[in-house]
């Protein structure tokens, strides 16, 4: 069984149809990319998985469980997380408070024993500590800790949010566009962590990108899209060598 | 400049960040308790009036400085706070359950309010909440059998563990209860802050799809803000039932909502400082007003005439002085003093600019 | 005949609800923000024409100081926006409403001042005249607001839909920066919104004057205006009118035939059952956020 399964998903917008009967899987432990040009429904994939759209036909399965009888602050629970194409960090708050955030779904406090701090709530608090200053280790932002939000350059931002999805020990990782806007050694950086996240943590990621540099180097399998359809399926090698996508890309050969 | 060096997670999960902030704290606390030996009965009252202000301005603080939903109707809640205490005690309820009831009412009430409200944004909340408050009006005079109507109620001394409570014949008595929900309420604040419950109403505050996509139901998260919110303002409303002795249906009006947000913006908004600073403003400004009319008076020569709505206009123009030129309010002035000194002489100018945002339209929420 | 009676004059009313929705909803389709401070400029737009026109005050004919009091209120709002609302330029919507309310206050405060607190009324030309159609006789001021405000609603309407300045301003409050890149003058286009504001206001409070009496605490008639523009739906220039005729019509009713006490809350109970049952309104704008 796939770690996550879409079956001939539909979803229109009124006259629009933004993703057109796709069917695809992701496998425990790999990198999935998805390509494509703009609007070609790649974003689109992602926010039906976190449950912003209903589909309007076809069925989201994910570890077995199935997605759309989930509502969207329930997916977190069943260990997707996600960042997003034009970043949503909280901009008042803290890196660290950010990536605590994350722990979210790991809380087993009430709110009467947190009003009190009650001895469980400060072990979980450690606990919780515990896990994110591991990854703030990993994603070298000691330096911005105790930083705000509205302070950090654009580079570092992209990075906490891939900390504060990590934060919330997920299994499957989604990534919007990890790579756009970053120069070219922060771009050379987030290829390895990507790399490190599957191989260290274990964890599936499914992204979103337009480098193909970046796709090449890190993702098993890549899926090209275009109109909101399945274009290719297939490694890296064979999507760049696909006749429909090269069409996709450059227009018709004249 | 002092630095602290972290060597344990505890450094910042306690409520203070070393020794030396701790002893000021506890300074200021000692010099409050001691109050009432120090201050006459005239000035302990407005001390007292302050506090009132500063546990329903800790309210608010919870829903719009940290939750980031802005309510023009938080007078409702003082208003709901204030009668339901009132109402229990008539009812022979002893004090030490009828006080904590009225919140426990307003709470809840103020829980299943928000129910209704989740969907609304910005300032269709305010406006909503804007039209509860002046519906409260009416609806105190519509329930006159409970609530007295327009001859209002009155409130006499209360008895806390044998021990007589009176706003007029023991003022310390009453001060320091008020001191006592003041310091129970702020440490509820502060542990709420450094909690999950608190985290995901940041969380919320600032991006509602990303909390969401932590785990975090926004509609809950809202509905236990506005509960706990609610809670801390009924309490506020129950005391300052206590301090007026008397109150009708006008007492809660509209004006006492807006005036209620305007002191925690003016305070500094997203701090448990700013509730605190902004309440000694709006308590102190009557004061100030009517000691400097007669300076006025006094080295003019003129009479000092009362002139209606001064009060209001002034506080109305040092509002916008604030949101003009520092928006972080009173607390963002004092964070900013307090770096130039610890840093001195190397403080820029530009340390706490904000990076410059654009406006995009809210309609495409 | 005297449900017809009933009907016009809370037409008339809801006319004067209908204008100063007509601020709002000009200053939130241009620029996002909410003027709290609506029915206060409204107030003092009416004060400055009876400080003209009133025999006690200056004593000018009624027409020129009519047209000298809109002048007036629309250079207020210009600058207004100019030394006050322009400093907050891409802050929140919330932060703008608190601070307009703040001006509120400050208004209420001046006018209070300079013309003291008791009601005053506008001496004006159609004091006491009547229209009779049939066997209705209508009030001259109420048949003024009727036809005034139609023609404001519909000239607005025209102004943002087809000219390009109009445009601009929509655009200007979609995406500040993505319009100031198509080269519209984001701030230039703002002020000139204030000062529209600023005029609306003033024929708003004219009127309403003429009608009646104002004093300073008149501007508190905002509350129900915002009970206008959220039926009408935020951001629609007629839903504005619609919503002001409807709150209008409603109170003569609500008084006539509802039990009194319950009456006077008809339309705040009308304000909060449109927040919860259809917050966009009539006519609605709202859609999704796209992430």
């Amino acid at each position: 069984m796939s770690l996550l399964e879409f079956e001939n998903v539909t979803l229109k917008f009124g006259g629009l149809t933004a993703v057109n009967d796709l069917s695809f899987e992701v496998e425990e432990g790999e990198v999935f990319a998805i390509v494509g040009p703009n609007g070609a429904g790649k974003s689109t994939v992602f926010n039906l998985i976190s449950r912003f759209y209903d589909p309007y036909a076809g069925r989201i399965r994910f570890d077995g469980h199935d997605l759309l009888q989930v509502k969207p602050s329930g997916v977190a629970a069943y260990g997707v997380a996600r960042t997003f194409q034009n970043i949503e960090l909280f901009d008042h708050a803290t890196v660290l408070d950010n990536l605590l955030v994350g722990r979210h779904r790991h809380r087993r406090t009430s709110l009467l024993s947190e009003l009190f701090f009650t001895p469980s709530v400060k072990k979980q608090e450690l606990q919780n500590r515990h896990v994110v200053e591991e990854i703030i280790d990993f994603l070298d932002l000691q330096p911005y800790r105790d930083k705000m939000i509205a302070g950090l350059p654009y580079g570092v931002r992209k990075v906490v949010e891939v900390a504060r999805a990590l934060a919330t020990e997920p299994k499957l990782l989604l990534l919007d566009e990890p790579a756009s806007g970053l120069s070219v050694e922060e771009t050379t950086d987030m290829r390895w962590w990507i790399d490190d996240i599957r191989r260290q943590m274990g964890i599936t990621v499914l992204m979103v990108e337009h480098d193909m540099g970046l796709v090449s180097g890190v993702s098993d399998r890549v899926l090209a899209m275009a109109d909101g359809a399945k274009l290719a399926l297939g490694t890296p090698a064979e999507v760049q060598s696909d006749p429909a996508v090269i069409e996709a890309y450059l227009g018709r050969a004249a | 400049m002092r630095i602290v060096f972290k060597t344990d997670y505890m450094q910042d999960i306690r409520p203070w960040k070393d020794g030396h902030q701790l002893s000021l704290y506890l300074i200021l606390l000692a010099l409050v308790v001691v109050a009432p030996w120090i201050l006459n009965d005239f000035y302990l009252g407005e001390l007292t009036n302050v506090l009132i202000w500063a546990i329903a301005g800790l309210g608010l603080m919870i829903l719009t400085g940290h939750t980031g939903q802005a309510s023009l109707g938080h007078a409702a809640f003082l208003a709901m706070g204030c009668y339901a205490n009132v109402i229990l005690l008539e009812q022979g309820v002893p004090f030490v359950l009828a006080f904590p009831l009225a919140g426990l009412i307003t709470g809840i009430v103020g829980a299943l309010v928000a129910l209704p409200a989740m969907r609304l944004h910005g300032i269709y909340l305010a406006i909503f909440t804007m039209a509860l408050s002046i519906l409260v009006d009416d609806i105190i005079v519509l329930t006159e059998p409970w609530s007295g109507g327009v001859s209002g109620k009155y409130v006499g001394p209360v008895s806390l563990f044998g021990l007589e409570i009176d706003r007029w014949g023991t003022p310390w008595a009453f001060y320091w209860l008020v001191l006592g929900v003041t310091v129970a309420v702020t440490l509820g604040y502060i542990n709420l802050l450094r909690s999950p419950m608190g985290r995901s109403f940041i969380a919320v505050r600032d991006s509602e799809v990303s909390a969401q996509a932590m785990g975090v139901d926004v509609a809950r998260t809202k509905t236990m803000s506005f509960g706990l919110s609610c809670m801390v303002t009924g309490w506020a409303g129950a005391l300052m039932g206590l301090y007026a002795t008397v109150f009708n249906n006008e007492t809660f009006t509209v004006i006492i909502s807006i005036q209620l947000l305007m002191m925690i913006v003016i305070g500094g908004l997203g701090s448990i400082h700013g509730a605190f600073l902004g309440a000694v403003v709006i308590g102190f400004l009557p004061q100030f007003l009517s000691i400097s009319k007669e300076y006025v008076g006094m080295v003019f020569g003129g009479s000092s005439v009362a002139i209606p709505g001064l009060e209001v206009g002034v506080f109305g123009l040092i509002l916008i002085a604030f949101i003009l030129f520092e928006p972080m309010g009173l607390y963002g002035r004092w964070l900013k003093i307090r770096t130039w000194f610890e840093l001195f002489p190397f403080y820029r100018k530009d340390m706490f600019k904000r990076q410059k945002s654009y406006l995009k339209t809210e309609r495409l929420r | 005949m005297d449900t017809l009676q009933l009907l016009i004059s809370g037409l008339a009313n809801g006319c004067v609800y209908g204008l100063i929705a007509l601020g709002f909803v000009l200053i939130y389709k241009a620029t996002e923000a909410v003027n709290f401070a609506q029915g206060d400029l409204m107030m003092l737009g009416a004060f400055i024409a009876i400080g003209l026109t009133n025999a006690e005050y200056m004593g000018l004919p009624f027409l020129p100081s009519v047209i000298l009091s809109i002048g007036i209120m629309g250079v207020i709002g210009y600058l207004l926006d100019r030394f006050v609302i322009r400093l907050m330029f891409g802050q929140s919507q919330v932060a703008v409403v608190i601070l307009t309310i703040a001006l509120g206050f400050v208004i209420r405060f001046v006018a209070g001042l300079i013309w003291g607190h008791e009601p005053h009324a506008l001496e004006n030309p159609m004091a006491g005249g009547e229209v009779r159609l049939g066997d209705l006789v209508l009030g001259m001021e109420d048949v003024a607001v009727i036809v005034v405000t139609l023609l404001l609603t519909f000239g607005l309407f025209a102004f943002f839909a087809r000219t390009k300045l109009g445009l601009a301003m929509q655009g200007a409050s979609q995406n500040q920066l993505a319009a100031y890149y198509m080269g519209i003058p984001v701030k230039r286009v703002q002020g000139l919104v204030w000062a529209l504001a600023g005029a609306v206001a003033a024929i708003a409070g004219i009127l309403f004057a003429a009608k009646g009496s104002v004093d300073p605490s008149t501007g508190l008639l905002g509350i129900k205006a915002f009970a206008a523009a959220v039926i009408g739906g935020f951001g629609s220039l007629p839903g504005a009118l619609v919503g002001g005729l409807i709150v209008g019509v409603m109170e003569p009713f609500a008084a006539r035939y509802i039990a009194a006490g319950y009456s006077q809350i008809a339309p705040y109970a009308l304000l909060v059952a449109m927040l919860i049952f259809r917050p966009s309104g009539i006519f609605s704008q709202t859609r999704v956020k796209k992430v």
